[in-house]
């Protein structure tokens, strides 16, 4: 417990750093997962969403997938950055709007992975509100363990699986 | 187990008073159902179902004989005769040589006739035979078309059921279990499917291309809740079996799931995560009115209702790890149900209330199926297949079906309450997952 609130001191303040320099972000050559790569319903995922200030590219780039470790709902620590500019983005941007989905690895029972998929959704969006975004612009939903990115009976396919995938939506 | 049948009971008490520990591995082939009776103690009594007559014009569908040996084999109380063996075919009662079927130390014989009648319809005579004390038990006569003759053959196989152990049989009830079937990229098929207690005749109940899960059984067998994904996020259903309706329960913010029908049908135990985080809820049906159960920031999930609805039986992590919980709803006493392994959910309590069947996971770090004796406490583990979950017990308590991987496949598989016989259930297109037996039917 108290280990995440040193985290989230420390990425409080690497964003007030973030925001106060006022740099668009050139330097996300991490691409990450996006996430035209899962294999849900898209509900009206807009890339062109028309929100005024900054243009949807400034997190065209972001990493749009965030991983967790097995029975944990705490982000994992290399998503932290694309998560800050995401909240930033949200930030600078009242209009837009995200709506985060969680999910779990198949092990274990379905409801009960239902569960977990939305504590990870939440704790992505906790994130996200600490960095600057507003609560009325993320939405949050579990598929649990029903909408696998992959099929496998290994910690392969479950670590990829443990995720919350970040959707911008248009209202 | 048994409640009748003095022979059967001289043969137990043989068999534990030498202490014969028979352990076989015996698989049975029986059209892609292959039975394992593993490790046991009792000898499951011999019976045999001989082939019934048929002087017909037509060729029949089904072979009802077969049916009925293979319902009464799956229940591992009784060691089935192949037809191979039978050393005559007797279909009348004068055709019966108990000297014959004794050598082959057979204990309970079936005889039948299918007789045409008039309008395509078929009379179906059987008989059940004691052949130690040459006795007849039973002698019926149904009649029905070529397209309910498997209805006719689980009649059979529940009447030889009742009269050979005293408990009623479960062979004419039905099950509903979730397909899912990637096709293209990305996509995929998502049906309810409605069968036989043994997987025979699947039909789709309901399709579409997002998620379905949790189905569930009201008792009066007319009517399923599960939760669908179909409006974007997940939401509980009833569907009216009959007409096909479908009714969308009220949802809320965040979850909505795990409906559990109450045993007198008003009532339906939900989750919901609308007040913070998951808790479980009554849903009244005729007032829909809500009452909150659980009051606790961790995750309490998966309700299930108690033969009486006194109580909720629950999952809940409240403890660090899922443990099965049960409340008691007039007095809202609350008592932990589970302490060995470290992992118990998805609780689902027998007719009698006596014994839990839960997905559980101990220190091989496996998911499996067990059961908790409630009035012993003692936990056996009955499962040694992998990821297992969804545990249903059919109506009279005799077999689990559950949901494991065979493979990179989703399938069926079921074991006796006593862990003695196993089976996978016949393999269908798509992923299966999350069985659920009915109530008895009519």
């Amino acid at each position: 417990m108290r280990a995440s609130n040193v985290t989230k001191a420390v990425a409080l303040a690497l964003s007030v750093a973030w925001v106060a320099g006022c740099s668009t972000s050139g330097s996300s050559s991490n691409t990450g997962e996006t996430a035209g790569s899962n294999n849900g319903s898209t509900q009206g995922v807009n890339q062109g969403s028309g929100v005024s200030g900054s243009s949807m590219s400034d997190v065209a780039n972001l990493q749009t997938v965030f991983y967790f470790d097995f029975d944990k709902s705490v982000v994992k620590a290399n998503g932290f950055s694309d998560l800050e500019k995401h909240a930033a983005f949200l930030a600078a941007n009242p209009a837009a709007q995200v709506v985060l989905e969680g999910h779990a690895d198949e092990r274990g029972t379905r409801e009960y992975n239902m569960a977990l998929g939305e504590r990870r959704a939440k704790a992505v969006s906790r994130f996200l509100q600490v960095n600057g975004a507003s609560a009325s612009q993320i939405e949050t939903v579990s598929f649990g363990e029903e909408k696998p990115q992959i099929l496998g009976h290994s910690e392969s396919s479950w670590s990829q699986n443990r995720r919350v995938e970040l959707k911008y939506v248009s209202r | 187990m048994f409640d009748k049948g003095k022979n059967v009971k001289s043969v137990f008490h043989l068999l534990v008073a030498s202490c014969v520990l028979l352990l076989s591995s015996l698989t049975y082939a029986e059209s892609d159902l292959a039975i394992e009776i593993t490790q046991g103690i009792d000898e499951p009594t011999p019976v045999a179902v001989v082939p019934f007559s048929w002087n017909g014009s037509f060729a029949l569908k089904e072979d009802i004989a077969k049916i009925v040996s293979a319902d009464l084999g799956r229940t591992g109380l009784f060691k089935m005769m192949n037809r191979e063996n039978m050393l005559s075919f007797p279909t009348q009662q004068d055709q019966v040589y108990y000297r014959d079927w004794r050598v082959s130390k057979t204990e309970f014989l079936v005889i039948g006739r299918q007789i045409p009648a008039e309008g395509k319809q078929i009379k179906v005579e059987f008989e059940l035979y004691d052949v130690l004390k040459e006795k007849r038990l039973l002698a019926e006569r149904v009649s029905g078309t070529q397209d309910n003759m498997r209805d006719i053959a689980h009649y059979i196989s529940d009447m030889i059921y009742q009269k050979l152990t005293g408990i009623r049989g479960a062979f004419s009830t039905r099950i509903v279990y979730v397909t899912a079937q990637q096709f293209g990229e990305g996509k995929v098929n998502y049906r309810l499917k409605m069968a036989d207690s043994d997987g025979a005749r699947p039909i789709t109940i309901r399709q579409q291309s997002e998620p379905l899960m949790s189905p569930a059984w009201a008792r009066d067998g007319s009517k399923l809740a599960y939760v669908s994904f179909e409006s974007g996020k997940p939401a509980i259903y009833i569907q009216y079996l009959a007409t096909g309706k479908r009714e969308k329960i009220q949802s809320f913010r965040g979850l909505n799931g795990a409906p559990a029908w109450s045993p007198d049908g008003n009532k339906l135990a939900i989750v919901l995560s609308k007040d913070g985080n998951p808790e479980v809820y009554i849903l009244d049906l005729r007032s829909r009115s809500l009452a909150r159960i659980t009051h606790h920031y961790g995750i309490d999930t998966e309700p299930s209702w108690s033969p009486d609805g006194q109580s909720l039986i629950f999952t809940s992590d409240r403890g660090g790890q899922p443990q099965i919980y049960r409340i008691h709803l007039p007095t809202r006493q609350l008592e932990r149900v589970t302490y060995e392994g470290n992992y118990n959910s998805r609780g689902r309590l027998t007719q009698d209330g006596r014994f839990l069947a839960m997905v559980h996971r101990g220190i091989d770090n496996v998911f499996h199926i067990a059961v908790q004796d409630l009035k012993t406490g003692r936990l056996d583990v009955l499962t040694d297949t992998y990821l297992d979950e969804s545990p249903t017990i059919a109506p009279n308590g005799s077999i689990i079906l559950y949901a494991t991987q065979k493979g990179v496949k989703g399938v069926l598989g079921g074991v006796t309450l006593d862990g003695s016989v196993r089976f996978i259930l016949p393999a269908v297109s798509g992923d299966v997952r999350e069985p659920a037996w009915s109530p008895y039917l009519q």
